[in-house]
């Protein structure tokens, strides 16, 4: 991973003095998730990733919603909220526009983020608020066993679909750039080193990251992204993305990425392209054109999947501005109560009446 | 020859005209001046949801009422004593009305064959004998106006636009009203467009020279000041005392307050209202719906602000799910409820006190929140402190149930001393030697400690789940659930403890009838209770500000009378609790017409329920 701006979004968050370890950040909680689940890994990433960034503890905060994952704040020994199905970005915008002295991390799922949440996702992205959203996606319903959710492939047969779903699934990094966000990225459960340089460049975006994170549900959808696990098959359909590189990927990089004849990327082999030809990723660009194009290459049979970071651009904070407000007012209004209560027609009747 | 100035006790006056025709504008203009003057005053704005309904309909209607006078009132009057009808719609909605002997001044102007055609007058109703029993003020109010603006330079259809002003100036010289107020909130309105401005005070002052010298009025009245405790007094509406009474909260609390909300009438003008304080230290978040507008409320009372969210009943039922998200937590959160009339979108701009069972009852599980309730406009600034006291002090949810009469109604205020205001101590969780449990309870209240994220040692996790009592971790054990339902409960239940005992208005002392009543209902109530007595049958008086929990004395007091009379604008929401709390037969008297209860109507309905009572 090459991107590395610093950590702006964590400039307020007051450090620590003390070295953190990995265990400072587990709770005595019993963790509950099905043997085998994604979230695991996920767990241990974020507990292992999170002493790097050096804050205190107490001014950390994990918000969740309602699904497997969001049972996450109970295992991190921060501050947390496990609160109502799809609210946590809404939850968690009205904590971090009141106090940025906190790193405010949403924890959420498919069905949570993007079925009954799908409205506070997309306004909390174009809002640009400092939060940092990890997204699980397992394509499936899990803790209400087994229902298609909506990135699930259309045609899927669970136990609310017998003979398959009907509805086309989201693909969340293009509904997250048409959301305005200023922070995408991808990542997969199983490669935690890659995982861990995703959420790196997220905390340290200003403004609201969204990390999408390929989970597998051993449960209900078991291997559901084994396309991009599998060793024989991977290196064949994962697009790693790096800023200011090539995009090249398959065995010994033979395949890359073009521009088609209409503008849109299309898959090219290597050794039939011009070198200057092969898109270089640039996910600082101000125009998103081209980190959807590429979140377009892959549909909802998995096959040509980007990860790592699509798009991650400086815009104004919703809580810097509005802390920004807050200070001009302060310099131009003078916050006196009494003066307000009396307002400019006020009249005063006396003591004692003249006649 | 000056003409003769004739002395009233009180006057109702209706201002009505087209949407368009600045009713409302002219009618607060009016309210400021009476204020200044020193009556006491009520108002009564009346307003379609539509923002410009098709022009000269009767849907299109929009009247202001003001009550004035020289002695202390209550009601925004029952009928006009005045109409101002700025075009045949306005005529024709509002005559019905006007009791005979009344004042109509009409703008003629406006009484064009396609006018009279869209409200199916087949012929001039100023023509025929169909206003004899009125006093009929024929003023060509439009073309006056354009004509005393003809040097101004506006064209005419924007000279005729300040026609409502020239009518404000009629009736400010009518009735002897201040008008340097008016003056300078015009300049200051208009500061921008100067020309606009002048124009706006030319066609007011036209209207005044008008009044005084045509022949069209032959006297003025006078009504004189109102003797009013001494003080410092200011007009108010209810909307704006709440949301300054959520400002003095945030200073006597000593937190920053935050209000996430989303708009919807009538409950707008307090995000409006507040989102100009930020010098006060005041966060608004326009939400991108009701749900967000409490989420994001939720988020920052759990970061330690004086959280905030406002919405009317149709929002409350969009919040419910996450108000019982609040009640779980325990955090400090103030839920305003701007009622109006429904079920569904119903009657976004009327008034209705529907939305009390929606906020006792209207969540999953046993999940009680406390209700506290203003009782006039100027009340508002009151219940919202006592609202935001109940929050902290307990570390719950709290409705504040207003209404749409009280928000946008207003009366003369009796401006508090800073220094009387009550004291609200967050008093956040600090760190002990002890291991930190975020759900032991504080023996005297019950409320569960605030500890904000930033406080080490008290990393802490909190969630709707069922939680384990004292250490909050999750814990679906059924005793446990038993407990903590009981302790929540228990919780509310003991806010009695800190509520006042009530003030019964009983002036004889013989009283066997009891009339009570909750929230807005209070002016008229207390108007149709002195009129019963004034016709020499005693009753007694006795008003709700706290629905959930009621006051500890209040089942004593109703088991005191022989009768109950509980007067609502519903059908009988309160009457239901009370019966179910304190068995007492409570006689309901209903109204769900979207409007105020008229005081005539009230002393009647209660008159025919004294005559039973034997008394």
């Amino acid at each position: 991973m090459s991107i590395d701006l610093g950590s702006p979004a964590l400039s307020g968050v007051p450090k620590t003095d003390v070295a953190q370890r990995p265990k400072d950040f587990k709770t005595d909680q019993e963790v509950r998730w099905c043997p085998g689940c994604g979230d695991y890994v996920i767990l241990a990433a974020v507990q292992g990733f999170l002493p790097e960034l050096g804050l205190r503890r107490e001014n950390i905060v994990f918000v969740s919603g309602i699904g497997c994952s969001s049972r996450f704040p109970y295992y991190m020994n921060t501050y947390g909220m496990h609160s109502i199905h799809g609210r946590a970005p809404a939850i968690a915008s009205g904590l971090a526009a009141s106090r940025p002295d906190l790193s405010v991390w949403v924890v959420t799922g498919d069905g949570d983020a993007l079925s009954i949440g799908g409205n506070h996702l997309i306004h909390a992205l174009r809002r640009n608020v400092n939060l940092t959203i990890l997204l699980f996606n397992n394509r499936i319903y899990g803790l209400t066993k087994g229902q298609y959710s909506p990135t699930s492939e259309i045609g899927k047969i669970t136990k609310s679909t017998p003979m398959g779903s009907l509805d086309f699934p989201f693909n969340p990094v293009s509904l997250a750039l048409g959301a305005e966000a200023s922070f995408v990225a991808r990542t997969i459960d199983s490669d935690r080193a890659h995982l861990t340089s995703v959420l790196r460049a997220a905390a340290a975006h200003e403004g609201t990251a969204l990390v999408e994170i390929y989970q597998n549900c051993n449960i209900f959808n078991d291997g559901a992204f084994d396309l991009l696990k599998d060793p024989q098959t991977r290196d064949q359909w994962l697009i790693p993305l790096e800023h200011g590189e090539p995009i090249r990927f398959g065995p010994d990089g033979s395949r890359c990425v073009v521009i088609g004849q209409r503008g849109e990327l299309v898959i090219g082999t290597t050794s039939a392209v011009r070198p200057g030809d092969i898109v270089v990723h640039d996910a600082y660009a101000a125009d998103p054109s081209q980190a959807f194009a590429l979140s377009r290459l892959s549909g909802p049979d998995l096959r040509y999947t980007p990860v790592g970071v699509f798009r991650s651009v400086q815009r104004p904070t919703y809580d810097g501005l509005m802390a920004a407000q807050m200070a001009q007012a302060a310099l131009t209004q003078d916050a006196d109560l009494a003066a307000l209560l009396r307002g400019n027609d006020s009249w005063t009747v006396p003591a004692t009446p003249s006649a | 020859m000056a003409k003769p100035v004739q002395q009233l006790d009180r006057v109702v006056i209706r201002f009505a005209g087209d949407s368009g025709d600045g009713m409302q504008l002219a009618g607060d203009q009016f309210t400021s001046e009476t204020a200044v003057f020193g009556n006491d005053l009520s108002t009564l704005p009346n307003f379609p949801a539509e923002i410009r309904a098709p022009a000269g309909t009767l849907p299109g209607v929009s009247s202001f009422q003001l009550h004035f006078a020289d002695h202390e009132i209550t009601t925004p009057g029952d009928a006009p004593d005045v109409l101002v009808a700025m075009n045949p719609a306005a005529l024709k909605a509002n005559l019905p009305d006007l009791p005979v002997g009344r004042d109509i001044i009409v703008n003629t102007d406006e009484f064009g064959a396609r006018n009279l055609a869209k409200v199916g007058y087949a012929t001039n109703p100023l023509d025929g004998d169909s206003l004899d029993s009125w006093r009929v003020h024929k003023v060509p109010l439009t073309s006056m106006t354009i004509e005393a603006l003809a040097g101004t330079g506006l064209g005419k259809k924007d000279a005729a636009r300040a026609r409502n002003m020239f009518a404000l100036g009629l009736l400010s010289w009518m009735y002897h009203r201040p008008t340097d107020g008016t003056l300078r909130f015009l300049e200051k309105k208009f500061a921008k467009l100067p020309q606009v401005a002048a124009a706006n005070i030319a066609a007011f002052r036209a209207g005044w020279n008008y009044g005084e010298t045509t022949e069209s009025f032959a006297v003025s009245y006078e009504v004189k000041p109102a003797p009013m405790r001494p003080g410092v007094y200011r007009n108010i509406s209810g909307n704006l005392a709440l949301s300054y009474g959520l400002i003095a909260a945030s200073r006597q609390s000593g937190l920053p307050l935050f209000l996430g909300a989303y708009p919807i009438t009538p409950a707008s003008d307090i995000l409006h209202e507040l989102s100009k304080h930020k010098g006060f230290g005041v966060r608004t978040f326009q939400a991108e719906d009701e749900i967000a507008g409490i989420g994001a409320a939720l988020g920052a009372a759990f970061g330690g602000a004086l959280a905030v969210t406002t919405t009317s009943g149709p929002g409350i039922a969009l919040k419910s799910e996450t108000i019982g998200l609040a009640v779980s937590l325990e955090l400090p959160l103030v839920i305003c409820d701007i009622q109006r009339g429904g079920p569904s979108t119903g009657l976004p701009t009327k008034t209705e006190q529907t939305d009390l069972l929606q906020v006792m009852f209207g969540r999953n599980g046993e999940a009680p929140v406390p209700i506290v309730a203003p009782q006039s406009p100027g009340d508002c600034f009151d219940a919202a402190i006592e609202a935001a006291r109940i929050a902290l002090t307990y570390r719950t949810p709290v409705f504040l149930l207003s209404d749409g009469y009280l928000a946008n109604g207003s009366e003369p205020w009796s401006i508090p001393d800073l220094d009387g205001l009550p004291e609200l101590a967050p008093d956040f969780a600090v760190a002990t030697d002890r291991p930190f449990l975020p759900y032991e309870r504080d023996p005297a209240t019950l409320a569960r400690p605030w500890a904000i994220p930033g406080t080490a040692g008290l990393e802490h996790r909190i969630g709707g789940l069922e939680k384990a009592d004292e250490t909050g971790e999750i814990s679906y054990d059924p005793a446990n659930h038993d407990l903590m339902v009981r302790l929540r409960q228990s919780k509310v239940d003991r806010i009695a403890q800190s509520i006042p005992p009530l003030l019964v208005d009983d002036p004889s002392g013989a009283a066997g009838v009891l009339v009570l009543g909750w929230g807005s209902t209070h002016g008229v109530i207390d108007a149709a209770c002195h009129r019963v007595r004034r016709r020499g049958v005693p009753v007694a008086q006795v008003h709700l500000r706290h629905l959930n929990p009621f006051p500890s004395d209040l089942g004593d007091l109703l088991h005191r009378y022989d009768r109950v009379v509980l007067p609502e604008l519903n059908l009988g929401q309160l009457a239901l609790l009370l019966r179910a709390c304190y068995l007492v037969d409570v006689v309901s008297i209903n109204q769900v017409n979207g409007m105020p209860f008229r005081a005539a109507d009230l002393e009647e309905a209660l008159w025919h329920v004294l005559q039973g009572a034997g008394t």
